[in-house]
């Protein structure tokens, strides 16, 4: 995209396609699927952190009147540890199992043991209380620091950790080790003026969609099995399901419903291959919902993680060196976003030392699952929180001190590749720019900058149009919609098209009906999903010129099409798309265009939070007052919906600043899988959030577009943290700031 | 033994069986098939489940299914009128006062409410009055805009 140009319909904020079935309750979401025969399907969940099973009966729970199956692990044919890529991450397989029903050990609180279905699901539940089991008790490890040490528990006797260069000679808890650098770390420190180092915490935090995991399966031993799920990634759900179950990938249909959120969370599956399981052995179509402390327990969450970072400055704020050790929680089986942690730590800074090794752990809190920016809200919250403290020793401003050292088109990530044109200096001008940032604060209040990076990422898309006779257009995508993307794929339809908007109807499509589409995840459907629509879309303009072409007899070249109408160059004729859509049964048959991509380029994607708290000093309670949120869109497609991404992404990462965190007893069991304790930002604590939307087109779409759903979540960790800092007077290295956490060090530094 | 309850939802008379410990929630979701009223979490902390019992706004996941005898019910299927939209729905659609869409029927359902109580809320209101209704997409600020562009609509209606 060399320059601006004119939309009629990208840029404008339309009703979107789906809104009037979600207005009015119409919308089906994953459990509202009844199907004939239907029965409900539970699960027996361990109360233990840590434990063997010792013994496992099901016996007298089969002999209750109205129980039709029973799914325990060894119900999974044998399961290799081949990888399995789903969404942002990717699992052994046989981890995978072992975390959808456990093997020989439970390692967390909640960890699915046994499922029984019945006809009812009361009764299903009736029945569990029925399973005889029984556990040896281990001691559980609930910490990253502790299941480091060289004398923690094992979780697993058989893990050796990887990315060392020898392999180690006795089993630990830690999965992987990870490292990246460039330039010279000892040098670069010896150069600065100022070297700051510290350790920060954050904790296990929820992803919080509001709708649990459901499913409804029905088995088919001669045709097509039907998964109906609520998914980021339904052709995923396929692929595991079929792995682990060994079915053939052709002979299961899953249809994703109407999804009720899943930041991440969803790019797994938890349900899915038990209800399978229990409808092949019943014979009946099966449900399963799961409440909302299963979801709690045992799906997602967001690792918890030490992340201890070091940086050098020189006098007049030059960064020269940066140094980075995170040790991430995996959950129950390897795989945390360490990995990602690493990538994005130092990456809003153009570095020229640097040095970060990552640690993936394993400790007895659930598999952790992807959390919007994977990994990296975690690492450059330490990354930003140091930033800042460097600002004010230097006594520079924070966003000029970042201006200084913004990574840029043209900057050496730690990563890998060279930066293309992004919008990082754009954002950090921006907010300085701003009202916001001008504003004066209030007794007790304090203010907090930060920036934050994402890479976005591209990925397989499918889309197929269909054109109607009446010359009106079906648009069918592969991605669950999960915050207006049947919005944006239409509005890129329809500019496309040159169509009226409303000629466009998009729907989301199940595996059956399209080539396959990797999950809604990685802020990847606009971006590639819609280069996949445009494609399309630009298949069925180049069969509409064929078509009226060949009625007059002359060649494409000589036709021109324009608003919904081909002209002919050569003549007077002209067609309307309505006239070759009802005719085309006499020009070669009815209309579709496809778009098969696999999408590079996607555009990285830099966001800036400015964030002011107000602190009670009495009750060490923090809120926020004001709050702004900046990021480069590329280009926004529907306004209302990017700055809707902005404006949630800030909710959460100010939830996970200030009060989400998972409390458990010292006997590792959850004591807040609840929303009453576990409590994400209410209408009440959060003031309007103002969005600044800056748009540095990426070259690498046709209109422009970089992924807008992850990297708001970044910054607020951080922006947040430094304003709490200044608001209460307190040094913030831990997370979240609730009420005790911000007393307590009121109190600490009173007494200093 | 099962319950037979006799109740009025949207203005219709409606009979259904249930369970003597099933809750309202259910009932709707289970056995009249009305599944806009949504359930996040059973213990009426997110109000994804709101309805209204003769004219009180609650958690339908809190209220057992034979409470609802001779109790008239309004839920999410009862705001529109057949295909013209209510203006507190139109509101959501114009502001994008939502994402993912599951937390719309509880919201709309208690946006109802408050109007009803509150024709004119402040922001500050408003935000409290919804507190119960949890949403994780949005951030609330759309919520909040349609809520208060819907009030100053509807007392210009009036």
């Amino acid at each position: 995209m060399s320059e601006a140009r004119e939309f009629k319909y990208v840029g404008t904020r339309s009703i979107r396609p789906d809104g009037f079935d979600k207005v009015t309750g119409r919308a089906n979401y994953a459990a509202d699927l009844d199907l004939p025969g239907m029965i409900w399907g539970r699960i027996l969940r361990s109360p233990h952190a840590h434990a063997r099973i010792t013994r496992l009966d099901t016996t007298r729970a089969e002999a209750l009147p109205g129980v039709m199956g029973v799914a325990t692990f060894k119900d999974f044919p044998a399961v290799s540890t081949e990888e399995f890529q789903s969404g942002e991450g990717s699992t052994a397989l046989n981890d995978l199992a072992r975390n959808i029903l456990a093997d020989d050990k439970v390692l967390y609180h909640g960890h699915a043991v046994c499922a029984i279905a019945a006809t009812s699901e009361a009764l299903a539940e009736q029945a569990l209380d029925l399973i005889d089991i029984e556990y040896d008790v281990l001691p559980p490890v609930m910490d990253v620091a502790d299941a480091m040490k060289d004398d923690a528990p094992l979780l697993h006797e058989d893990m050796f950790t990887e990315g060392l260069e020898e392999k180690p000679s006795k089993p630990s808890n830690i999965a992987l080790r990870f490292e990246l650098k460039k330039g010279d770390i000892e040098q670069g420190f010896k150069e600065a003026d100022l070297v700051i180092e510290r350790e920060f915490y954050t904790p296990t935090v929820h992803q919080g969609y509001i709708e649990p995991h459901a499913c409804t399966v029905r088995y088919d031993n001669a045709g097509t099995s039907m998964v109906y799920c609520s998914t980021q990634g339904h052709f995923d759900v396929r692929a595991a399901t079929a792995k682990l179950l060994d079915m053939e990938l052709g002979k299961i249909k899953v249809v994703p419903s109407e999804i009720g959120g899943g930041f991440g969370g969803k790019t797994t599956i938890y349900l899915e291959p038990v209800a399978m399981i229990l409808s092949q052995k019943s014979g009946r179509p099966v449900k399963m919902v799961m409440d909302r402390d299963e979801v709690f327990m045992a799906s997602g969450p967001g690792s918890a993680t030490r992340n201890w970072v070091k940086i050098g400055a020189k006098k007049d704020g030059t960064l020269v060196a940066m140094q980075a050790r995170l040790c991430y929680e995996a959950g129950a089986f390897p795989g945390s976003p360490m990995r990602p942690g690493v990538m994005t730590v130092f990456t809003p800074y153009d570095i020229e030392n640097a040095f970060v090794e990552g640690y993936d752990v394993v400790v007895n809190k659930p598999k952790v699952a992807a959390y919007r920016a994977p990994g990296a809200p975690q690492s450059e919250f330490a990354c930003e929180m140091l930033i800042n403290e460097i600002a004010r020793e230097l006594d520079m401003d924070p966003i000029d001190l970042r201006l200084k050292n913004a990574a840029r088109e043209g900057t050496q990530t730690l990563y890998g590749p060279k930066l293309k044109k992004v919008g990082l200096v754009e954002c950090l001008e921006a907010v300085k720019a701003s009202d916001h940032y001008r504003s004066a604060l209030k007794e007790n209040q304090g203010r907090g900058v930060a920036a934050g990076f994402w890479f976005n990422i591209g990925g397989p898309s499918s889309v197929s149009i269909n054109m109607n006779p009446d010359g009106t257009a079906i648009l069918i995508e592969g991605n669950p919609d999960i915050g207006g993307s049947r919005a944006s794929m239409q509005l890129m339809a329809a500019e496309t098209l040159q169509l009226p908007l409303d000629d466009v109807k998009p729907l989301v499509g199940d595996t059956d009906v399209l080539a396959y589409s990797g999950a809604t995840g990685g802020s990847r459907t606009t971006f590639a999903t819609g280069m996949a629509t445009i494609q399309a879309a630009e298949d069925i303009v180049r069969q509409f010129k064929e078509r009226a072409a060949s009625t007059w007899n002359v060649t494409p070249e000589q036709v021109e099409y324009a608003n919904g109408t081909v002209t002919n160059t050569a003549g007077d004729d002209s067609m309307t798309v309505a006239e070759i859509c009802a005719g085309a049964d006499r020009t070669g048959g009815h209309i579709s265009g496809r778009g098969n991509i696999n999408a590079r380029g996607a555009g990285p994607s830099f966001a800036v939070h400015l964030a002011d708290v107000e602190c009670d000093a009495e009750t060490g309670r923090c809120w926020v007052v004001r709050y702004t949120a900046c990021q480069d869109a590329g280009k926004a497609i529907h306004p209302s919906y990017v700055e809707g991404q902005y404006q949630g992404g800030a909710a959460q990462g100010i939830g996970w600043a200030l009060n989400e965190e998972y409390i458990y007893n010292e006997d590792g069991r959850l004591e807040n899988p609840g929303f009453l304790d576990y409590r994400i930002p209410l209408a009440s604590d959060l003031p309007m959030i103002e969005t600044i939307i800056v748009e540095v087109p990426n070259d690498f779409h046709p209109f422009g577009v970089r992924g807008v759903g992850e990297s708001g979540i970044i910054p607020p960790l951080a922006a947040v943290g430094d304003a709490v800092a200044g608001a209460a007077k307190i040094n913030v290295t831990e997370l979240p700031l609730s009420p005790p956490r911000v007393l307590k060090a009121i109190a600490e530094g009173a007494s200093a | 033994m099962k319950t037979h309850v006799t109740t009025t939802i949207n203005g219709e008379e409606v009979e259904f069986l249930c369970e003597p410990h099933e809750t309202l929630l259910d009932a709707l979701r289970n056995h009249v098939g009305l599944t806009g009223t949504k359930e996040g979490c059973g213990s009426g902390d997110c109000g994804a489940c709101s309805v209204t019992v003769d004219g009180e706004l609650v958690c339908s996941c809190l209220v057992l299914a034979p409470e609802a005898e001779g109790k008239s019910i309004g839920t999410i299927e009862g705001i529109a009128d057949h295909d013209k939209l209510h203006v507190i729905q139109e509101k959501f659609l114009e502001h994008a006062a939502l994402q993912c869409g599951i937390c719309t029927p509880g919201l709309i359902v208690s946006t109802k409410a408050l109007l009803e109580e509150n024709p004119n809320p402040t922001e500050e209101e408003a935000r409290y009055y919804l507190a119960g209704n949890l949403c994780r997409c949005t951030g609330y600020d759309k919520i909040i805009r349609a809520v208060l562009d819907a009030a100053e609509t509807m007392k210009g209606a009036a």
